[in-house]
């Protein structure tokens, strides 16, 4: 409806500009928005900035009578080390699949969950596991073999 | 009273002490006993609780062939959960260091400690039964159709969170069986890391890694992740489903009641004749609210014959079911106990370790690929399952039972085919292996979007496809979709449960498990 000037105006004529409107609409929306930011805010608490979890490295010295390629696990760890003629090293025994723990055979790696299987050098044999086992970095502390879990080395690094 | 010239306070006072407890009832039941159509009616209505109930139920409705009482078994399975849940909450410690052994209180020291766990835990399994049996039987009579595609929606809710609820309280003895099943879990929840890294982005955009952490809060399953899963478990999904649940019983009476075929008043004539005539003249109000709200819910112009009022018809069915899924689960927790492993053990993993029975398909098909078998194929499954009623809006059909174009014979087909490819496929996997024993060196992304588990969604499909060529209907395609998918998912499950053993392995029974 198209008003002229000096003519009353009904209310419910539409305003030429819906000033009512539009700073309900600016209010709508800032409240949405300062809403989605407090959500987001909220979201941070959730994920956790610290996780207390066990100390990646550790040190362990390998029993004497370890036979060549024979698997050993430190106690409390899900790795396994070896001893070869070319030096020692260490292979991560969690699945690459969905993290269960493999066991070490005869052919290399067997995982109990989903029957993902892998050499002894951690490449995959058969099954769903998407990667290779990682071999973990090694070092040597004097008559210790320190182990980090954290680090992932080059497979076929011996130490 | 107090016009009498011997009015006495004090007599008075004791009147009214002595008719406290009728006083008090009539206060709450204001319409009196529910005796005539009239004070029936304003039993429901006249009560918070009640009144997400229609006032009158069409006798479509009440038949038992209808709806066979599942959403009703579904909701007593859920009320159950919930009274025994909050009696198990008096006693068990979300804590790692004595999770397990608060359960065994439970289970050995608690006065029906043990009674209580079995219940909890049978009416769960009733309730996932039951959900996924409703939500066949809303699908078969097309009941998802205009006006009810929201609450198959809300329904779709229902179903995520009651299968969301049921894997969060798995966690919760803290036993081998939680622990590896929770492992499984958080893994698939990191599975976008197998289309990422192939992609070589994740450095930058970890989706995976990212879901994982939010869900156990922590690197590693430990007590955050526990504390987590409790909380989900006992406070944020009821709430979630309790809210939902509201919607949906509400909405099944603004959309109409429940869905019935265009015939349904003549089919039900000859009950109906049993029934007093509600109104025996047209009805002379002008409904003046029904004028300006949108849809035909208030009968306008007609009574609402071939209705009976809802208290006491459809209550009491309602109760009586109430009454046979405490019997079932009472029943079951008597013969059977809730299993509890040994102590969880991050180092040992079970083997095989098994997933609660419902969740066995999936990881049958995640033993092909982790994420198509454990994010892929199910979030298609659950997107296909949410857009039904937007994919096919066709009229024919509504109501009945294998409704619409096909109808029975295309369901019998579907299930055939659903059944045989999904065997045929499984036995192909097991017996000649897949492409990584073939070809070692195959890229991962090729098992990925190549496995056993796509090549039957794959079958499904192009089945369906030619399901809405032959009819030219979309209910079709649907009908035939949906039964494939049932089961191909009862064949997964069966497999996972019976046919799995050791490191996966397939074996005839488990009598012939290697001994470990």
């Amino acid at each position: 409806m198209t008003t002229h000037p000096g003519e009353k105006k009904s209310r419910f004529d539409p305003d030429p500009i819906p000033r009512r409107d539009f700073l309900g609409l600016a209010a709508l929306g800032s409240m949405a928005a300062a809403f989605v930011f407090a959500v987001f805010g909220m979201l941070k608490l959730p994920k956790a900035a610290v996780s207390a979890t066990l100390s990646k490295k550790f040190n362990v010295s390998l029993p004497d009578t370890l036979l060549d390629g024979e698997a050993f696990i430190p106690p409390g760890r899900n790795v396994a080390v070896f001893r070869d003629a070319e030096g020692v090293y260490a292979i991560s025994t969690v699945c690459t699949h969905l993290g269960c723990i493999v066991k070490a055979s005869g052919a290399g790696f067997d995982c109990p969950c989903h029957g993902s299987g892998f050499e002894k050098d951690g490449t995959v044999r058969k099954g769903p596991a998407p990667k290779p086992l990682p071999w973990l970095k090694v070092s040597r502390n004097g008559s210790l073999l320190n182990i980090d879990e954290g680090t992932t080395v080059k497979s076929g690094t011996r130490v | 009273m107090q016009a009498d010239g011997n009015y006495s306070a004090l007599n008075e006072f004791w009147h009214n002490l002595k008719a406290i407890p009728r006083e008090v009832y009539r206060s709450m039941f204001r319409g009196g006993a529910p005796k005539t159509d009239r004070t029936r009616s304003s039993f429901v209505f006249g009560n918070v609780f009640l009144h997400l109930h229609s006032v009158r139920t069409h006798l479509w409705s009440l038949r038992w062939s209808t709806t066979a009482g599942l959403g009703i078994i579904t909701t007593a399975a859920f009320f159950i959960t919930l009274v025994t849940g909050v009696l198990l909450m008096f006693y068990y410690k979300p804590y790692t260091d004595v999770a397990y052994q608060s359960i065994k209180d439970i289970h050995f020291i608690v006065p029906t400690g043990r009674y209580m766990r079995n219940i909890h835990r049978w009416a769960a399994n009733v309730m996932v039964v039951a959900v996924i049996l409703h939500m066949a039987r809303a699908f078969y009579t097309a009941a998802y159709r205009h006006p009810r595609e929201f609450n198959w929606f809300i329904g779709w809710g229902l179903l995520v969170t009651t299968l969301a609820l049921s894997f969060t309280g798995y966690l919760l003895p803290w036993d081998q069986l939680a622990y590896w099943a929770i492992t499984i879990g958080a893994n698939i929840a990191q599975s976008p890391r197998e289309i990422t890294d192939a992609m070589g982005i994740t450095e930058f955009m970890d989706i995976g890694g990212l879901q994982r952490e939010i869900l156990l809060g922590s690197e590693v399953v430990g007590a955050e992740a526990l504390i987590r899963f409790y909380l989900l478990h006992v406070m944020i999904l009821p709430l979630v489903l309790a809210g939902l649940m509201a919607v949906h019983f509400w909405r099944i009476r603004k959309d109409g009641g429940l869905a019935k075929p265009k015939d349904a008043d003549e089919r039900v004539a000859d009950e109906a004749k049993e029934f007093y005539p509600v109104f025996t003249d047209q009805p002379a109000k002008t409904y003046q609210l029904a004028a300006i709200v949108k849809g035909k819910t208030p009968a306008v112009n007609s009574g609402p014959e071939h209705t009976v009022p809802s208290m006491p018809h459809l209550f009491y069915a309602e109760l009586g079911v109430l009454m046979l899924t405490t019997l079932i689960c009472v029943g079951l927790a008597f013969i059977s106990d809730a299993p509890l492993k040994e102590l969880a053990n991050p180092l040992v993993p079970e083997n095989p370790a098994k997933a609660p029975w419902y969740f066995l398909g999936l990881q049958e098909i995640v033993s092909f690929s982790a994420f198509m078998g454990g994010i892929g194929i199910p979030m298609l499954c659950i997107i296909g399952l949410g857009l039904i009623p937007f994919l096919d809006r066709e009229k024919e059909g509504t109501g009945e039972w294998f409704g619409g174009p096909g109808g029975w014979r295309l369901v019998k087909w579907s299930i055939a085919v659903g059944f045989v490819s999904s065997i045929l496929v499984e036995a192909f996997a097991i017996r000649f292996g897949w492409l990584r024993e073939w070809f070692p060196d195959i890229p991962q992304l090729v098992i990925t979007f190549v496995n056993p588990g796509t090549v039957i969604t794959a079958i499904y499909a192009a089945f369906s496809i030619w399901a809405v060529k032959r009819f030219n209907s979309t209910r079709a395609g649907a009908l035939a979709l949906f039964t494939c998918f049932l089961a191909g998912f009862i064949v997964l499950t069966v497999v996972g449960t019976y046919f799995r053993g050791p490191n996966w392995d397939f074996y005839w029974s488990p009598s012939s498990w290697p001994g470990h």
